[in-house]
């Protein structure tokens, strides 16, 4: 059995809750296991600085951080290079599904927050605002979903713990999981055209592995897909 | 806004098998130059030309106190500096998140791949360890950065050697021939989409318009150890085992071609 006594394709306990920020044109939170991110998006709306506009499609600015205490030790405030790197990532990871041409020379404000952090942060972050964006209206071709795969061991598993991440270094090998370390695979994907929109990948795998992977990170998007859906259907049951 | 003619013109080659650099073939590399010790001052260098991208690395030495998570193990520090000299789409200023990016991809190449055992590189444990920083400096920016300043590192990394320490204090100016603690020689490969056509070693004009990529870092053993997409669009499902395979095949090519 895994650590926390999931099958090996078993998603953590997921829960997604749409409209959390009265302010922000669209919000969000997503929380699996213990991960848990919140997001808000403002705009379409006037771009700072004006000369990054683009004239024919809109622009993104995405913002990704971790609250000081989301950590045993404590975060300075404020983003580092991870941060910068994976506000860029959640960027791209968008950019094939929002369709920017419908507001051009606009800017997208996305800010997304962990609140706590126990592995798969980026893409909790990405799950959140996903629904963020779908709540303030933002055009989407689908909502992007996204969940880390991996090959713990010799276990290939959905939905990696922080636990399993330091497994075979921080720590100690056990029988379930068998000999040697951790490969870690966020995946973003968007159900409706079939693309992967992030990938990315520390660890030691083979080709062969590394496509089973893969297909199970796909599977697990799915999955993640399904629990955003009816999250924004909840959001407008209520509301009506 | 990509230029979309550019765009139109790169495709048509690309669907004939060409590139607009002259070379014949989507998965055909440029020339690739090395040259290794080539700073004096600093503890190991290298100088890589890949057609005409032109990447510089060197190598410094410290010690310094580990991490209190990893108390044994030294420290591996990568950085880039984007020189405004190298490309005109650079600019003075703060490192921006492009060329954070860049960095932490070939980081992690080097580092997921277990380049140096790190554990060699304590002193004294909990207290004092070596700290390496490998520093990254392109100095005419032809495309294909990441996979250049790889086989850099690589390189400046397998050339190094220890300056003397006594009492725990460097002399810098007194070498040892000791060299680093070299385990494996990771190889990147970035996959590039352009249109439907999948192509590696990219130039400038060629990345201005291309539509996203996979770098991939592989090892002696086919062993892939990192991976970073990049860029605005996608891959589809089939395209990434396409790339996993290009990548596996061409490690091997670049590895034989640089010795």
């Amino acid at each position: 059995m895994r650590f926390d006594e999931r099958k090996e394709d078993e998603l953590r306990p997921t829960t997604a809750k749409v409209g959390v920020i009265k302010n922000a044109f669209g919000s969000a939170r997503f929380q699996m296991g213990k991960t848990i991110a919140i997001s808000g998006v403002y705009g379409p709306g006037e771009l700072h600085p004006r000369r990054i506009s683009q004239s024919d499609r809109a622009v993104i600015k995405v913002y990704y951080d971790m609250l000081s205490f989301s950590v045993p030790d404590r975060a300075r405030p404020g983003p580092d290079r991870r941060d910068h790197e994976i506000s860029l990532k959640i960027k791209e990871a968008f950019a094939p599904a929002v369709i920017r041409e419908e507001f051009p020379k606009t800017g997208i404000y996305l800010y997304t927050y962990i609140l706590q952090a126990d592995a798969g942060t980026r893409c909790v972050a990405i799950n959140a605002a996903s629904l963020a964006l779908a709540q303030a209206g933002i055009p989407m071709r689908d909502l992007v979903s996204s969940v880390a795969a991996g090959k713990i061991g010799e276990k290939f598993v959905l939905d990696v713990t922080k636990k399993e991440e330091d497994y075979g270094h921080f720590v100690e090998n056990n029988k379930w999981y068998g000999k040697g370390a951790a490969t870690d695979v966020p995946i973003a994907y968007v159900p409706a055209t079939k693309e992967v929109s992030l990938l990315q990948l520390d660890g030691e795998v083979s080709e062969e592995e590394l496509k089973k992977i893969v297909k199970l990170g796909i599977k697990g998007c799915k999955k993640v897909h399904e629990i955003q859906v009816k999250a924004l259907k909840d959001y407008y049951n209520e509301e009506n | 806004m990509k230029n979309t003619n550019l765009k139109n013109y790169l495709e048509s080659l690309a669907k004939k098998g060409l590139r607009a650099d002259g070379r014949k073939g989507l998965l055909k590399i440029r020339e690739i130059s090395v040259k290794t010790g080539i700073i004096e001052k600093a503890e190991g260098s290298a100088r890589v030309k890949m057609g005409d991208t032109d990447i510089i690395v060197g190598v410094k030495l410290r010690v310094g106190t580990p991490f209190p998570d990893t108390p044994e193990d030294g420290v591996l520090m990568t950085m880039v500096e984007q020189l405004p000299m190298a490309s005109p789409d650079w600019e003075p200023g703060p490192p921006n998140p492009y060329a954070i990016e860049m960095a932490r991809v070939i980081d992690r190449g080097l580092r997921e791949s277990g380049i140096v055992d790190t554990k060699k590189l304590c002193i004294t444990p909990g207290e004092l360890v070596w700290i390496m920083n490998i520093d990254v400096y392109p100095l005419n920016n032809d495309g294909n950065l990441v996979d250049a300043g790889s086989i850099a590192a690589l390189k400046a990394i397998k050339t190094a050697t220890f300056p003397k320490l006594e009492d725990d204090k460097i002399i810098y100016e007194e070498k040892t021939s000791k060299k680093l603690p070299v385990n494996v020689e990771p190889i990147t490969v970035t996959v590039t989409r352009l249109g439907e056509h999948l192509m590696i070693d990219t130039t400038r004009e060629e990345e201005s318009v291309a539509d996203t990529r996979l770098s991939i870092t592989v090892t002696k053993d086919n062993k892939i150890h990192a991976m970073q997409k990049a860029g605005f669009g996608s891959f589809t499902e089939n395209e990434l085992y396409e790339c996993f395979n290009i990548a596996i095949k061409k490690s091997a090519e670049i590895r034989k071609k640089i010795g």
